[in-house]
This record gives structure tokens, sequence and C-alpha cells, in this order.
């Protein structure tokens, strides 16, 4: 497993972005798995960087492994932020007219869908969202 | 992400290329703030866009629901992957979108 500890800052978006997604082009992994995941990282660590700390900022830990057979990418986003499950996020009604949709709630729900597991866990003081995706 | 500006008429044509992400999505909203006053119709040509998140699709919603007030908007030229996100969250359906 490797591991990065940085800043919950926006700014570091794309070091946690190059982190993943260098080791998933090593592997030969497809372009469009390669942009699911850009997609997931981009909204879990927004979401982290906002407001977990907010209006103070904290560091956030990004670990990564991988499996064989099936091949798949674990990702786990720690935090020691206020306590928060974006999975009790309500999903946003895709149905709905354009002034009847909410402008929020459109993160969780990309992430939600462009993973194969999501889960999280309030453990020790620390928000763990971890992901599976396989690819 | 850089966003070109071209008004003819009441006809502003927003072409943006890049990313639109998290980093500048308010970049595009203090434009279309700042430019939609007198514009009929709002389009967006997004040939040379290759990645939008959700921070750009609030942007997006938020024009979508200022145009129906004043006018219309349509979204040309739409990249594979946008197009994906765009179908996820449903918006390919609120938006009118082009080829």
């Amino acid at each position: 497993m490797d591991e990065l500890k940085l800043e919950a800052t926006i700014e570091n978006l794309p070091e946690v972005t190059e982190f993943v997604t260098a080791s998933l082009e090593e592997r030969d992994c497809s372009m469009k798995v390669v942009m699911q995941m850009e997609l997931v990282i981009e909204e879990i660590f927004v979401n982290v960087a906002s407001y977990a700390y907010a209006p103070e900022t904290g560091m956030v830990t990004v670990q990564k492994s991988f499996d064989e057979e099936p091949r798949a990418l674990n990702l786990a986003f720690i935090d020691s932020g206020k306590p928060y499950n974006p999975l009790e996020h309500k999903d946003p009604d895709t149905s709905l007219g354009v002034d009847e949709r909410e402008v929020g709630g459109l993160g969780i729900f990309l992430i939600k869908k462009n993973v194969d597991e999501i889960n999280y866990e309030r453990k020790d003081g620390q928000n763990i969202l971890s992901i599976k995706k396989f690819f | 992400m850089e966003i070109t500006k071209e008004l003819n008429g009441t006809t502003l044509t927003l072409i943006i290329s890049g990313r639109l992400d998290a980093s500048n999505a308010q970049e595009l909203t203090s434009t279309l703030n700042s430019s939609l006053d007198g514009v009929k119709d709002l389009i967006f040509d997004f040939t040379n866009l290759k990645y939008v998140a959700s921070a750009g699709l609030r942007a997006l919603l938020m024009a979508q629901k200022r145009m129906n007030k004043q006018g219309s908007m349509k979204i040309c030229h739409v990249d594979e992957t946008v197009m994906e996100v765009l179908e996820m969250t449903g918006f390919a359906d609120l938006m009118t979108i082009e080829p």
C-alpha cells in the first residue's frame, strides 16, 4: 500500500490525481477508467478540502493499493475533520426539471456512479471514505 | 480552462476549452454573471472541453436557470467523456445539447 499525506486544499488536487492516475496508467488501465477516477478523486478531495476542517485547514491521507484478478484499485481518504458521512446524502432526483433541480449533491452522486464499492467509517476521530474500482 | 466570448447581437457564444473543475468553475460563474445582461441566446461550444466535474455542472445549471427566464441556452459539440457525465447526472435531458 502506498500513502500520500498532504494538506487538504484545492491547490493540492493535481498532486493527488497524479498519485493515483500515474499508477493506473502504468497498469495499462483504459483512458475511460482513468477519467472516471479523476472525477471521483476530485469530488472526494474537494469535499474534504471544502468542509472537513472549515474554516481552518488540515491534513488528509490518501492510501492506494491494487488487487490482482480481478484487477482493482482501492483508495481510502482519511481526514480528522468534522464527522461527515457523504453516503447519507440523498441522491439528486435526476428526473426533475431545471427549476426544481438543486445545485448541490452532484459530487457525491458522481462518486457513487463511477466506483464499484464505497464505504464510510468514522474511527478514532477520523473520517475514512474508501472506494473500490475494477478495471 | 479558457473561455472565449463571442457576442453577435443578442447571441452569446462561450467557447470553453480545457477542464472545467473545482479550481476554475467560479471563473465561469463570474463570466456568466457579468455577460448575460441582454443576452437572449446563450451557446456553449464544448469542442475543446475535455473534462467536467460537479463544480462545472453547478455553473451550467445556474446558467440554464437564468436563461430559462430570459431566452434559451444550448450546448454544442460535446466530447464523449463530458457527454457521459452530462448523461449520468440527467443534465443531458435537462439541457439542449446539439452534436
